[in-house]
């Protein structure tokens, strides 16, 4: 601290900060209280503030510029701006991509896109209602497969894994959030392949394939919501003569359901926009296959990618489908996103999620 | 009867024994206050009495536990149908979130997959509010959320949804210690209501609560950090609190250590 006297504007924050200690403090220590306010009194007639002393011996400096609060605005006003240019920075991206994709999009956004498949078109025109069908079909089978798997493997280690196998199952799910996706493909065609003789290829196959990728996923995402559950209620419930699996149905299912929605959210949109195994085991096609167990099955990944690839004498229409596509699956993903977060509020608790129970 | 009675019993976590060697029998329809320092292994056994201890994973106990007669660590016996018979109010209020005040009554019944009448769930409520204490102050709102209610009736809440399963006895462990004065008064009141028909067991920090509420007392204590507790004590209230007969006992009680 300098010697010089405060300045006045300093000086009177400093007097009217402290002298209403005493008024404020208990009893047993108004009188270090007073010594406080003794010390800003005497900052005011020009004594130095660090010089005077409490009844206990200890020294306490005024509290205006003992340490510069200048230098603790700046840190805390510098680490805001680099945190909030590291958001910006890695949005900006994002917005370009969004930007190209909706602007070359936009040129085949149109009704015949979404109703038209791309069979028999050569050039202009066609549609990928065959690829969002065969997207939507594929996606809703590895749910399926996925999501009781999944579900019932992180039940399995939050409420009763112990021990070894538990510790395994939790390796395994971690090497298997690590496959990666054309491993996960080759695995299903092969797999396919000895059952039912090589070259199959349909969209449970690809469903399959995709499962590998989510399951873990499901996982992991909903076990950490389930520990999210306090164990104050599985004892409240164990307590009330609950059996165990009706406290995991009835209790901690239903509190942590918003989070495991989004927990198959993350499984979904980790699979969504997968091509790789998909072109391996699901092929392409032009035509609408409805039938999941049976036949090659477009989807607007692997469309994006084969429109992009095999472009045909009106390079220009190839590539504008291609856009209208990515708009479309980033569309998908969105609206599912938004499903989620309406479910979520839905099921959270406190909502009237209980009043099938009465 | 549901007199309880507890003989030769240690219960462990691991390897570690938080109680050992505990005997003693506990009076049907009176309340019991289980007192000791922090680490005496008293609410352990208060777990063990309703074999929530065991949901610990490797918590293992020995020696036995009989209720009215009957062995609650049986061969053949569901540790779920003695909780039914042992119900538990916890330190914490713990109503479930998302449930209202009528269905946190209801929860115990309903989770069983009981099927019950809309008359007959509206008496239950009303009479395990009104043996709670809760009832004149909730029972406008019965469809509000649980935890609206303040912390004390939170606790009368989990108190009525206990009572609403009809155990034969009650362990309460801690159930003031998160409550303002006022609240645990309240529930101290309770407490004397409810003697008459189930038999309570409640462990507690406070000595003038043990001393208000209880009609006999179980001092307990251990030799040290992580040494098993053990039952120093056991009597009328009134005999444990004016002439102990155990030195710890009397330390205890006047405060020189714990």
């Amino acid at each position: 601290m300098s010697t010089q006297a405060p300045a006045p504007d300093q000086m009177s924050l400093s007097t009217s900060a402290l002298l209403p200690t005493p008024a404020a403090a208990p009893d047993q220590t108004s009188a270090p209280a007073f010594a406080f306010a003794q010390v800003a009194m005497s900052a005011s007639s020009h004594v130095p503030a660090h010089a005077a002393a409490s009844p206990g011996g200890r020294v306490f400096p005024a509290l205006t510029g003992a340490r510069p609060a200048w230098r603790r605005r700046f840190a805390n006003r510098f680490a805001a701006i680099v945190a909030a240019a590291g958001c910006l920075a890695a949005l900006i991206p994002l917005g370009f991509l969004l930007a190209a994709v909706v602007s070359r999009g936009a040129a085949r956004f149109d009704l015949a896109f979404i109703t038209q498949t791309m069979r028999g078109v050569i050039g202009a025109g066609g549609g990928a209602l065959h690829a969002i069908v065969g997207t939507v079909f594929i996606t809703a089978a590895t749910i399926c497969f996925s999501v009781p798997l999944g579900l019932a493997a992180a039940i399995y280690l939050v409420e009763y894994g112990r021990g070894k196998l538990a510790r395994t199952v939790t390796f395994l799910v971690d090497v298997m959030t690590g496959i990666p996706s054309i491993v996960a493909g080759l695995f299903a065609y092969a797999l396919l392949s000895l059952l039912l003789g090589p070259g199959v290829r349909s969209g449970l196959a690809g469903a399959l394939a995709l499962s590998l990728l989510m399951t873990p996923v499901v996982i992991r995402a909903s076990e950490e919501m389930l520990r999210l559950v306090p164990d104050d209620l599985r004892e409240a419930a164990c307590a009330l003569g609950v059996g165990k699996h009706r406290v995991i149905t009835q209790v901690i299912l239903p509190t942590a359901l918003s989070g495991l929605v989004s927990a198959v959210m993350l499984g979904v949109a980790r699979i969504v926009g997968e091509t790789a195994p998909l072109l391996l085991v699901a092929g392409f096609t032009d035509s609408m296959n409805l039938n999941l167990a049976d036949g090659r099955m477009a989807t607007l990944p692997v469309y994006i990618y084969s429109q992009w690839q095999n472009k045909g004498l009106d390079a220009a229409a190839y590539d504008n489908r291609a856009w209208t596509a990515a708009l479309l699956l980033i569309g998908f993903v969105l609206i599912l996103n938004l499903l989620a977060r309406l479910a979520g509020r839905l099921f959270a608790p406190g909502a009237k999620r209980h009043a099938r129970a009465s | 009867m549901s007199e309880l009675a507890i003989t030769g019993f240690s219960a462990s976590y691991g390897s570690f024994r938080a109680v050992a060697d505990v005997g003693l029998t506990i009076a049907a329809r009176a309340v019991t206050a289980f007192i000791g320092p922090s680490g005496c292994g008293k609410s352990t056994l208060l777990r063990s009495i309703n074999r929530l201890h065991e949901t610990v994973p490797g918590a293992t106990v020995s020696g036995t536990v009989t209720l009215g007669g009957e062995d609650l660590y049986g061969r053949a016996v569901d540790p779920v149908e003695v909780r039914r018979r042992v119900g538990m109010v916890f330190q914490r209020p713990n109503p479930f979130p998302g449930l209202s005040i009528r269905d946190n009554v209801l929860a115990g019944v309903k989770l069983r997959r009981h099927r019950l009448a809309k008359a007959a769930a509206d008496n239950l409520v009303e009479v395990s509010l009104r043996a709670a204490n809760l009832w004149d102050e909730v029972k406008d709102r019965l469809g509000k959320s649980g935890t609206s209610l303040s912390g004390g009736q939170q606790q009368r809440l989990c108190i009525a949804r206990a009572i609403a399963v009809e155990p034969a006895v009650l362990l309460m462990d801690e159930p003031c210690s998160a409550l303002d004065p006022l609240s645990t008064l309240a529930i101290e009141d309770l407490m004397a209501s409810l003697r008459q028909d189930y038999t309570v067991v409640i462990v507690t920090h406070n000595m003038q609560q043990a001393a208000r509420i209880s009609d006999a007392t179980a001092f307990f204590s251990t030799d040290g950090p992580r040494q098993p507790g053990r039952l120093i004590e056991y009597g009328p209230t009134t005999t444990i609190f004016s002439r102990p007969a155990e030195q710890a006992t009397a330390d205890y009680i006047a405060g020189r250590f714990g």
